[in-house]
């Protein structure tokens, strides 16, 4: 009863805070909407204890992806109304994705037929059940091969964006910390001895 | 006692997890006053001043009173909201920042056996709960609609995204040894002497969790966000009165968590540090007040997390500012590398079974 009202509550959560994403007009009211339902749908996991995956998503999603979206979000000073100039150009293809989707989701709906009638809620584990143990027997043995390869593609991923930004450039000062460590007061100053001048 | 025992024992689950809330909490806050003090006091002895000795309570203890004379102004104050500033996130912002810092707790083993909540997933929850707490400072930033406050922000956001990685690799090292995520079984684990606890083996980790904690807390000399030399006063330059007594709070209640984390992750937690030195049934164990301090328990978890908030403290008095290009360099082509390369060494002792494997 109480897992119920929960589910709904959340998901009313989320479904509005999805519409948020959408319709806000500041991009920034935008981005926190998103970081909402990224909360929301990690509480709904939690309620099916998937534990591991609902912690996880806000830790890399909440805690890091969005982080960085803000960041940039926040230091684009985006005039909405420029923005808003191009729309209707492109509007077809914004219509040819919603279809698109749509014909997805209910494919999958209407094929798989994830009623309540036909889908049990799951049954409740045993206290000593830990999905992280579960996800990892899983992901190490039955699905090794695709788990590295998704790993080997993000490290492509990593490799790819250092070596876009990093260019060499004429000119740039760079700061030597080893170098500096090891300066000696010798290095840098130079004490001459002499005789005091007098004035003739 | 016994009626009262019983008493207890009859209440709900819920209502006793509603009290151990409500005390902690409460304690929580009062360490955060008492910590103020005792930050002006020690960073006042190392510099060689007396620190606060005026407001005194019943005329005993010049200074005791400082703290709560603080509070006290700080909620008569008038909270000022900019003109311009975002309404609704200027005023949620200090309770973004508040909620984390004391929502973590749920799950520190406090006692031997006991915390509020023995998630099996605790330290993601501790690693997820603490990368949230950016948000306070994010929003507080953007929806003052300043200057300094948004630079402040930025900082805070860039360095708190480089120094969650090292962290995250730190405790990766400590679940090789632990082979559990709950918080519980990670300070069990470390049952032993004071060798057998985790900082001994995975002395780099400790050193970087520490380091990456003092970042994510802002505190000096990674004070960037705040940075009152340079950006006044950084993300929460616009707040006053209450709102910015919130954005108080929840520093000093994180840096009391990163310290209590220390202590748990690394240090053993409400372990004794006796232990492995004096057997479980030696007569000591059995005098009346001695043996109690002597056995583990939750002193030993409040005097490992003292010693981290002094180090905390010492390291406020002594270190000037990094600056931000550094801060970046520290975290991500120091102290990354570091835990990667300790996280090998890990895997080689485990191959070899060394130290806390060889059983």
């Amino acid at each position: 009863m109480l897992v119920q009202f929960l589910f709904y509550a959340f998901s009313a959560v989320l479904i509005a805070s999805a519409f948020g994403v959408i319709t806000s007009r500041n991009p920034v009211h935008s981005a926190l909407c998103l970081v909402l339902s990224f909360f929301t749908s990690a509480a709904l996991w939690l309620l099916i204890e998937a534990e591991f995956l609902a912690i996880v998503l806000v830790l890399v999603y909440v805690g890091a992806v969005m982080v960085l979206f803000l960041f940039v979000v926040m230091m684009l000073d985006i005039n909405v109304e420029e923005v808003r100039k191009g729309v209707t150009r492109y509007a077809w293809l914004g219509w040819l994705t919603v279809v698109a989707v749509l014909c997805e989701i209910l494919g999958v709906v209407m094929v798989r037929r994830l009623g309540v009638d036909v889908t049990q809620a799951p049954k409740p584990l045993a206290a000593d059940y830990s999905n992280t143990g579960e996800l990892g027997q899983v992901l190490y043995t039955k699905y090794v091969y695709p788990f590295e390869l998704a790993a080997v593609l993000l490290l492509v991923a990593i490799v790819a964006a250092i070596v876009l930004t990093m260019r060499k450039r004429k000119g740039l000062k760079v700061q030597d910390i080893a170098a500096q460590v090891a300066t000696r007061a010798e290095d840098r100053v130079r004490i001459i001895k002499m005789k005091a001048e007098t004035r003739e | 006692m016994d009626a009262l025992l019983s008493f207890w024992n009859s209440l709900p689950d819920f209502v006793h997890s509603t009290l151990f809330i409500l005390a902690l909490t409460i304690v929580l806050i009062v360490s955060v006053a008492l910590l103020t003090l005792w930050e002006r006091k020690l960073i006042g002895w190392m510099q060689v001043r007396r620190g606060p000795n005026r407001v005194a309570i019943f005329g005993l203890l010049p200074g005791i009173g400082q703290p709560f004379a603080d509070v006290i102004k700080l909620l008569i104050k008038e909270v000022v909201i900019p003109a311009k500033a975002n309404k609704v996130l200027f005023r949620i912002a200090p309770a973004i920042a508040l909620i984390p810092a004391f929502a973590t707790w749920a799950v520190i083993p406090i006692a031997p056996g006991f915390a509020i909540a023995q998630v099996d997933a605790g330290l993601l929850y501790v690693l997820s709960l603490t990368s949230v707490g950016v948000y306070g400072v994010i929003l507080a930033g953007w929806a003052s609609n300043s200057k300094y406050a948004f630079l402040g922000a930025m900082r805070s956001a860039a360095q708190i995204v480089a120094y969650e990685i090292a962290m995250g690799f730190a405790l990766v090292g400590v679940l090789m040894v632990s082979g559990s995520l709950n918080l519980g079984t990670i300070v069990e684990q470390q049952r032993g002497a004071l060798f057998a606890w985790n900082w001994f083996w995975l002395f780099p980790l400790f050193v970087v969790y520490f380091i990456s904690g003092v970042a994510e807390t802002n505190r000096a000399p990674f004070d960037v966000a705040e940075g009152e030399s340079e950006i006044v006063a950084g993300f929460h330059v616009e707040y006053s009165g209450i709102a910015f007594a919130l954005f108080f709070l929840a520093e000093y209640a994180n840096m009391i968590l990163v310290a209590a984390l220390t202590s748990v992750f690394f240090l053993g937690g409400w372990l004794s540090p006796l232990e492995g030195y004096l057997a479980a049934d030696n007569a000591l164990f059995q005098v009346p007040l001695l043996g109690l301090f002597l056995n583990s328990g939750l002193h030993w978890l409040l005097a490992k997390t003292f010693f981290f908030l002094c180090v905390f403290l010492w390291l406020r008095a002594t270190f000037p500012r990094y600056r931000y290009d550094q801060i970046m360099r520290l975290g991500w082509k120091v102290l990354i590398p570091v835990t990667i390369v300790w996280i090998a060494v890990e895997g080689l002792m485990v191959y070899f079974k060394i130290g806390p494997w060889s059983v």
